[in-house]
């Protein structure tokens, strides 16, 4: 197998396995909206990545935060709905990050590769962030799951019950911070939310526990990951996308299975 | 009898320089069944929010006792749907149950059939049960209870304040309930607070039913609805504010603070 395919491949499953149960949250909570932001927020970090010259998966991971913090502070502050809120922020900040990136003369990059992901351009010190960014947040789910499943049945029996409730709703944020920082390299910031919310709604029909919905989600991931894949490499199709045409049809296929 | 659970103080809250609540004095002892009754928007849902701490009085003070374990039975409920959850699974959202302890609980309860249930799809009434169960589990010093009989027909209803007082004497913690509904919730209730904004009147629920405050709030109809009995003494109008009272010997109760 090429090295690149295998680290595509890496790549891509290890963010399936993380997209599971993270993507269950989002699902549950109706972050979906939420996580698109996100996302196009992305973009944004990218640029002030470039022009503060870090990382770029930390400035976006950093610029997912501080909008995050912006979204709470504009919901607490005025009277707009929270889609409205986000119908703003999304595009917007997309377009200041897509005006920022035509400033830096400098900086020449494949725009394409950062909307809709460039998995087969994946470099070993990008596959070493990937599985370290993964594993570090699949742990903190694990590690967390119980809290954040009673917070998000009920917060405020949750609050009485002694849980940090703020905390973990930010926690939660900050989590889906990480794996948008992660995916960007795969799917691209267009196409991020669509790996955390295909695979959980397609293993919600089918599952009894939301331990059995977050694994059900994974392995839908991995399948979408692998079969993309292989579309992409048999016939010559975008990667990213591929995987989420793969991972549409999984879901039409879980329509269509009758209900255990 | 004087070591409380929790003792509010002149607790004020006000939302958007509205007065929601004015200067409330409440506590609760163990063992104790304290009910709150009051209109619509009378403040109920927001006193009890400030007793759980979710809510920091503007005035005021509210203490609990130190590590104080209190079992919530919110209003409601309502589990987003795509959530795949059973009365098990949620009941062991609480840390350390397992399966025989959520079956103790709901035996409790009288819901132990719907264990293995989607929580989605029990009914209201099993739904409050096992709610109560849940608070249960906690093995509370105070049970805080908002509206426990929301969504229950009557014969429910009674079974259940029946149920809350067996709960309160085996368990012997204190209970602090919001309450609709007068002529059941004054039976089994030790000390029936009256709120409307201020505590209108307290007491014994023998005192207060034929005090003209609770008659005032509740309209006419309110002797053959409760057998509480108190001294009101001052009126009010449809927003529940104070209106000045009428001439004939108005006299103000040990509870009324205002002219």
């Amino acid at each position: 197998m090429a090295d690149f395919l295998l680290y595509a491949l890496l790549a891509g499953l290890s963010l399936a396995v993380v997209a599971g149960p993270l993507g269950s949250f989002v699902v549950w909570r109706r972050m979906a909206y939420f996580g698109d932001t996100l996302s196009h927020a992305a973009l944004l970090g990218v640029a002030l990545g470039f022009a503060l010259d870090v990382s770029p998966a930390l400035a976006v991971t950093v610029g997912c935060l501080l909008l995050a913090i912006l979204l709470v502070t504009l919901q607490q502050r005025q009277p707009l709905a929270s889609d409205t809120l986000l119908g703003i922020l999304a595009p917007s900040t997309l377009s200041l990050g897509l005006v920022a990136l035509s400033f830096m003369h400098d900086v020449r990059i494949d725009l394409m590769a950062y909307l809709f992901g460039d998995l087969l351009a994946i470099s070993p010190g990008d596959l070493a962030w990937i599985l370290g960014g993964s594993a570090v947040v699949l742990l903190l789910v694990v590690a967390l799951w119980r809290p954040l499943l009673a917070v998000t049945v009920h917060e405020e029996l949750a609050r009485v019950e002694g849980l940090p409730v703020a905390g973990l709703r930010l926690a939660l944020m900050l989590l889906i911070a990480v794996v948008i920082a992660v995916a960007m390299k795969i799917v691209g910031v267009l196409l991020i939310t669509s790996l955390l919310i295909i695979p959980a709604a397609a293993a919600q029909r089918h599952a009894r526990s939301p331990e059995q919905m977050a694994l059900g989600a994974s392995l839908i991931g991995v399948v979408a990951v692998c079969s993309g894949l292989a579309l992409s490499w048999f016939k010559d199709t975008p990667a990213g996308p591929s995987i989420v045409v793969c991972a549409a049809v999984l879901f039409l296929v879980s329509l269509a299975l009758p209900r255990r | 009898m004087n070591n409380p659970l929790i003792r509010l103080e002149r607790v004020g809250v006000a939302f958007a320089g509205q007065a929601i609540l004015d200067s409330i004095d409440l506590s609760v002892e163990p063992g104790q069944i304290v009910t709150l009754i009051g209109p619509n928007g009378a403040g109920k849902t927001t006193l009890v929010r400030a007793v759980l701490g979710l809510l920091k009085p503007d005035s005021g003070s509210v203490w609990r006792k130190p590590k104080l374990r209190i079992g919530y039975m919110p209003q409601k409920l309502q589990v987003d749907p795509t959530l795949p959850l059973s009365v098990l699974r949620f009941l062991r959202l609480v840390p350390g149950v397992d399966r025989a302890m959520a079956l103790s609980a709901l035996n409790e309860v009288g819901a132990e059939q719907v264990i293995d249930s989607p929580i989605q799809n029990i009914s209201g009434g099993e739904m409050q049960r096992v709610l109560l169960a849940r608070a249960l589990l906690r093995e509370p010093e105070l049970l805080v209870l908002d509206e426990p009989v929301q969504g229950v027909d009557v014969a429910g209803q009674a079974e259940l304040y029946s149920l809350i007082t067996r709960l309160r004497d085996r368990h012997g913690c204190g209970v602090l309930m919001v309450s609709h509904d007068l002529h059941l919730v004054m039976s089994t209730t030790d000390q029936v607070v009256c709120l409307n904004r201020h505590v209108c009147c307290s007491g014994h629920p023998e005192q207060v039913s034929g005090d003209p405050a609770f008659v005032e709030l509740f309209g006419n109809h309110a002797p053959s609805l409760a057998i509480y009995h108190h001294h009101h003494d001052h009126a009010h109008d449809l927003h529940g504010s104070v209106v000045t009272p009428a001439q004939d010997g108005h006299v103000h109760g040990d509870h009324c603070k205002h002219g």
